[in-house]
């Protein structure tokens, strides 16, 4: 398998990473002339430097790397062609692939990807119908009961995220709660399982809190001055929800896109449980290489595009929300 | 009438959300094995849990990592936001993008690249490792609910301890702390949560051998969840219930007075 | 002035913010017991000297002394130096009492002998009865009296204020100017005031430093300034004013306006250009037979106690304060007798002449 060892230029980049951050250190407490709180930050820094940054050019690492360390831009072509290894091997050993019929773009993890993304997208937009209009009623100003509401949205999270996704199986499968019910309503059976349908299900079901949140907290803090002064200038209930509340909320919805759109690419585990092996997604994808096919160059490659496709659509999303106002759960 | 929609409206969506969860508890409570038919009530999972050396483990291993971690995060997130707070504009905003890292991040790929760490520089799997994911993730979150708190304050008053002739050390422990503590409850309680919750990132950080309840419940999802894991997380529900309440009703107490 | 009265000097002081020059090569001392002003326009650098004193800010390069003592690298909480900061920094956590005992508490003073200070103290700062009450509790000019009496409690050798009157609204703070001026009296201790209301460094203070970007442009007692500043910059900031450009044919003569007036300054070269600085209230309305420049009102404001005019008179726009009206678009007669007429020489760097209209 991969390099277990590490190469000595490793050690020696960590050992230059350590000198500069005491050198820094070193310069920081002369700068302040002794204690400056400012040095409360450090052990943090440093922290984050190894468990975080040197990760990230691990992975890095090795998507550039072949099993022997050397640099290669092979990873990403087995991206674009899952076979290409197998292919590259088999033509190295002399066969003629055109001749074994084999010449074909091995196509699963960019399908893989490109279902993924269709996923998200189509549980982002399901979570956003469903909680926008929760969101609001949420802030309606006549319940009173807006922050018991949100306590009651985030207790079920309490709630062992694995083991809630298993209930819906009891509730789903084939002769389970639902189905059950329907027999005895003198219905038929339904097929609930193992389908994308019962997986877009789990996702809605997981994402939907991340989704009511920040929109929440956008309507809830406009000012009700501003609606009154719609009002008073003469726009009906529908235009002044049009013209002033959900332009206003826009920061929240951009927010829980993000929350929602983000874990939704990389879910994994639901797929397994309640599209039973047959609706896999990119983060079963990764989890598959890295674990299962033990190919870490390949997985590094994968989760690598990931990232990138990850800040791209944070990036984009950044421009309707420059600010960041739609905060998160904090 | 309209108001009665939107109640009806909100009462569909949270039956939603809890539907899965009351499908938990009345199963934990079901005489049998099966999943969908109720065979009469029973404590016999609750009975069963105490005598399950394998789950009474996770348990035990979730609970101290989340309870370590959210100790450590808490250290380091309330510290780093301290000095991030008296840092000037650049560097405080590398550290914010630093910090925003692994909270944009998927768990996926923070699992992966810290697997990655561990093996690269040879360290085994295990609690330890496993201990060291969890401060990773927790830490940020300590980080942006005690910094908000921080700039709330004047930011003199640190310096006005100093002049009345604190030590640094003594302004850090009688001032600053002191000023900033709902925020730092609360960056620790989220800390515990979100350990005692997380599955993927620990799933890539530990070995088989230790298992906390997520990825033991993980590694029995093919051959069928055992009962006592409802019942488990049926009573780890309730406690976490019981305890918001009671926190709520103090802070109400509290308030009133 | 005899070394020993002087309690701190700044020597050569230089402090530099990322390679921005903040204060450049300061040079000041403080005396015992004195009510001593940092007054100059945001950003002059009269914070940041504060903050070197107080020991918040060390300087780039220069020396701060206490008492002939080097003090420069000392930390706050060693200076027998106490601060009244801007918005107070009241600690949120603690009530009334804890926060004015704080510095008791810390020098371990026995728990009788805080109860007495601290009894004192709010005694001095009017706020009896108040131990109890948390600090959020409190209105902005109590808010205020619990940082002065935080500080002064300790019973410091200098107390520096930075701005602490700002965000008092103009009643409370007339009222405060004055109470201070009363507690630095009662207390003998020595005050270093920075503020950026001129107004407030006239009447409360026994020496200005008058700063603009990070040099010290005057030092003097209030009537010094504001009757003899050293150019425009500190003619302008200080007082209302009317600056104008003329030259000095020969002693005691200054010309401006195509006219010669008799003034009381002399030693500048002939024909030298300089900026002559004449008060609003030092211009005398008369009839236009008597007068030595006509000229039309432009407009009338009224003040209160005086009424504001300006008067279009040889080719500028003069500023009169008078206690008589004189209707708009009339014909006034203008008058300034020698002694009141200030001749400046005119400072090379650009930062002077901005100050002429």
């Amino acid at each position: 398998m991969s390099n277990m060892n590490m190469p000595s230029w490793g050690l020696w980049l960590m050992a230059l990473g350590l000198g500069v951050f005491v050198t820094m250190l070193v310069i920081s407490v002369k700068r302040h002339r002794g204690v400056h709180r400012s040095l409360f930050a450090w052990p943090y820094s440093l922290w984050m430097i190894i468990f975080t940054v040197v990760p990230l050019f691990l992975i890095a690492y090795y998507a550039f790397t072949d099993a022997q360390g050397n640099f290669t831009l092979n990873n990403f072509y087995s991206f674009w062609d899952s076979n290409f290894e197998m292919k590259k091997q088999l033509s190295d050993m002399g066969f003629d692939l055109a001749e074994m019929g084999l010449n074909e773009r091995g196509t699963v993890n960019v399908d893989t990807l490109i279902y993924s993304l269709w996923m998200a997208f189509k549980c982002t937009i399901i979570c956003m119908l469903l909680g926008y209009p929760a969101a609001l009623f949420m802030a309606d100003r006549d319940f009173k009961l807006g922050s018991t509401l949100v306590v009651l949205f985030i207790i079920p999270m309490w709630m062992n995220f694995l083991l809630r996704t298993i209930a819906w199986m009891t509730l789903l499968e084939d002769n389970g709660i639902i189905n059950n019910l329907l027999v005895s309503l003198g219905l038929g059976r339904v097929r609930l399982m193992y389908n994308s349908d019962a997986v877009l299900l789990g996702m809605v079901y997981n994402y939907l809190p991340f989704m009511v949140f920040p929109i929440y907290n956008s309507i809830d803090k406009q000012p009700r001055m501003y609606s009154e002064a719609a009002m008073d200038l003469g726009a009906n209930s529908v235009r002044t929800f049009t013209k002033v509340t959900l332009p206003l909320s826009l920061p929240g919805i951009v927010s829980g896109i993000t929350m929602v759109f983000m874990p939704s690419v990389t879910t994994f585990f639901i797929p397994r449980v309640l599209g039973g092996g047959n609706t896999e997604m990119f983060g079963d994808l990764i989890e598959r290489t890295f674990l299962t096919a033990d190919n870490w160059n390949v997985g590094s490659a994968l989760a690598l595009i990931m990232m990138l496709l990850m800040l791209l659509s944070i990036s984009l999303l950044r421009r309707v929300d420059p600010k960041g106002e739609g905060g998160s759960l904090l | 009438m309209t108001k009665f929609l939107k109640r009806s409206y909100l009462v569909a969506v949270l039956l939603f959300l809890y539907l899965p969860i009351i499908v938990l508890i009345v199963q934990s409570f079901n005489g049998g094995v099966s999943r969908s038919k109720w065979e009469g009530f029973s404590f016999r999972w609750y009975r069963e849990l105490v005598q399950d050396p394998t789950i009474m483990k996770a348990l035990w291993i979730t609970v101290s990592i989340a309870a370590l971690a959210a100790f450590f995060a808490t250290l380091l997130g309330t510290l780093a936001a301290i000095g991030i707070n008296a840092m000037r504009k650049g560097p405080q905003a590398g550290m914010m993008t630093v910090t925003n890292i692994p909270m944009t991040m998927p768990d996926i790929v923070t699992g992966i690249s810290l697997m990655l760490l561990f093996i690269f520089t040879q360290v085994d799997r295990g609690y330890f490792t496993m201990l060291l994911a969890h401060i990773t993730f927790d830490t940020p979150y300590v980080l942006l609910s005690v910094l908000p708190k921080l700039k709330e304050m004047s930011r003199f008053t640190y310096e006005a301890a100093l002049d009345l002739g604190a030590t640094p050390g003594y302004a850090l422990r009688h001032v600053l702390l002191p000023a900033v503590r709902p925020g730092i409850i609360t960056g620790a309680l989220m800390s515990f949560t979100l350990s005692l919750d997380d599955f993927t990132v620990s799933y890539f950080t530990t070995s088989p051998l230790v298992q906390n309840l997520s990825t033991l419940i993980y590694s029995e999802t093919r051959k069928g969840v055992k009962p006592t894991m409802n019942a488990l997380s049926a009573l780890m529900f309730v406690i976490l219930l019981v305890l918001l309440l009671a926190i709520n009703y103090r802070s109400e107490k509290a308030e009133n007075k | 002035m005899s070394q020993e009265n002087r309690l701190i000097q700044l020597e050569n002081i230089t402090k530099e913010f990322d390679k921005l020059t903040v204060l450049d090569n300061i040079n000041l001392y403080i005396r015992k017991n004195e009510f001593l002003t940092l007054l100059g326009p945001s950003g002059c650098g009269k914070t940041t000297m504060l903050r070197i004193i107080g020991g918040f800010e060390f300087p780039t390069s220069g020396r701060v002394l206490f008492e002939g003592k080097d003090i420069t690298e000392e930390p706050p909480y060693k200076r027998r130096v106490n601060t009244v900061f801007q918005k107070y920094a009241l600690f949120p956590h603690l009530n009334v009492f804890d926060n004015i005992a704080f510095g008791l508490k810390i020098s371990k003073m026995p728990k009788k002998d805080i109860a007495m200070r601290v009894g004192k103290m709010l005694e001095l700062v009017n706020l009896q009865g108040y131990e109890k009450r948390g600090v959020d509790a409190l209105s902005g000019g109590q808010q205020q009296r619990v940082a002065i009496a935080r500080a002064l409690v300790n019973e410091p050798d200098v107390l520096l204020l930075d701005e602490p009157l700002g965000a008092l609204d103009l009643k409370l703070r007339k009222g405060m100017q004055l109470e201070l001026k009363r507690m630095q009296k009662a207390l003998g201790i020595t005050f270093v005031f920075v503020t950026h209301d001129q107004e407030e460094a006239l009447t409360m203070s026994d020496t200005i430093v008058v700063m603009r970007e990070g040099h010290i442009r005057q030092v003097g007692t209030p009537k010094h300034i504001y009757d003899e500043p050293k150019d425009a910059f500190v003619a302008n900031f200080v007082g209302d004013s009317n600056i104008i450009r003329g030259t000095m044919p020969k002693d005691e003569v200054v010309h401006f306006c195509d006219m010669d007036f008799n003034c009381i300054d002399e030693g500048f070269d002939k024909d030298e250009p300089v900026d002559v600085l004449i008060r609003p209230e030092d211009i005398l309305i008369v009839g236009t037979d008597v007068a030595q420049l006509k000229g039309v009102v432009r407009s009338v404001i009224f003040r209160g106690v005086h009424y504001e005019m300006i008067v279009d008179a040889g080719n500028f726009l003069w500023k009169v304060h008078s206690t008589v009206m004189v209707p708009e678009n009339s014909s006034v007669g203008l008058s300034i007798i020698p002694s009141n007429i200030h001749v400046m020489r005119v400072s090379d760097d650009k930062l002077a002449k901005e100050g002429i209209q």
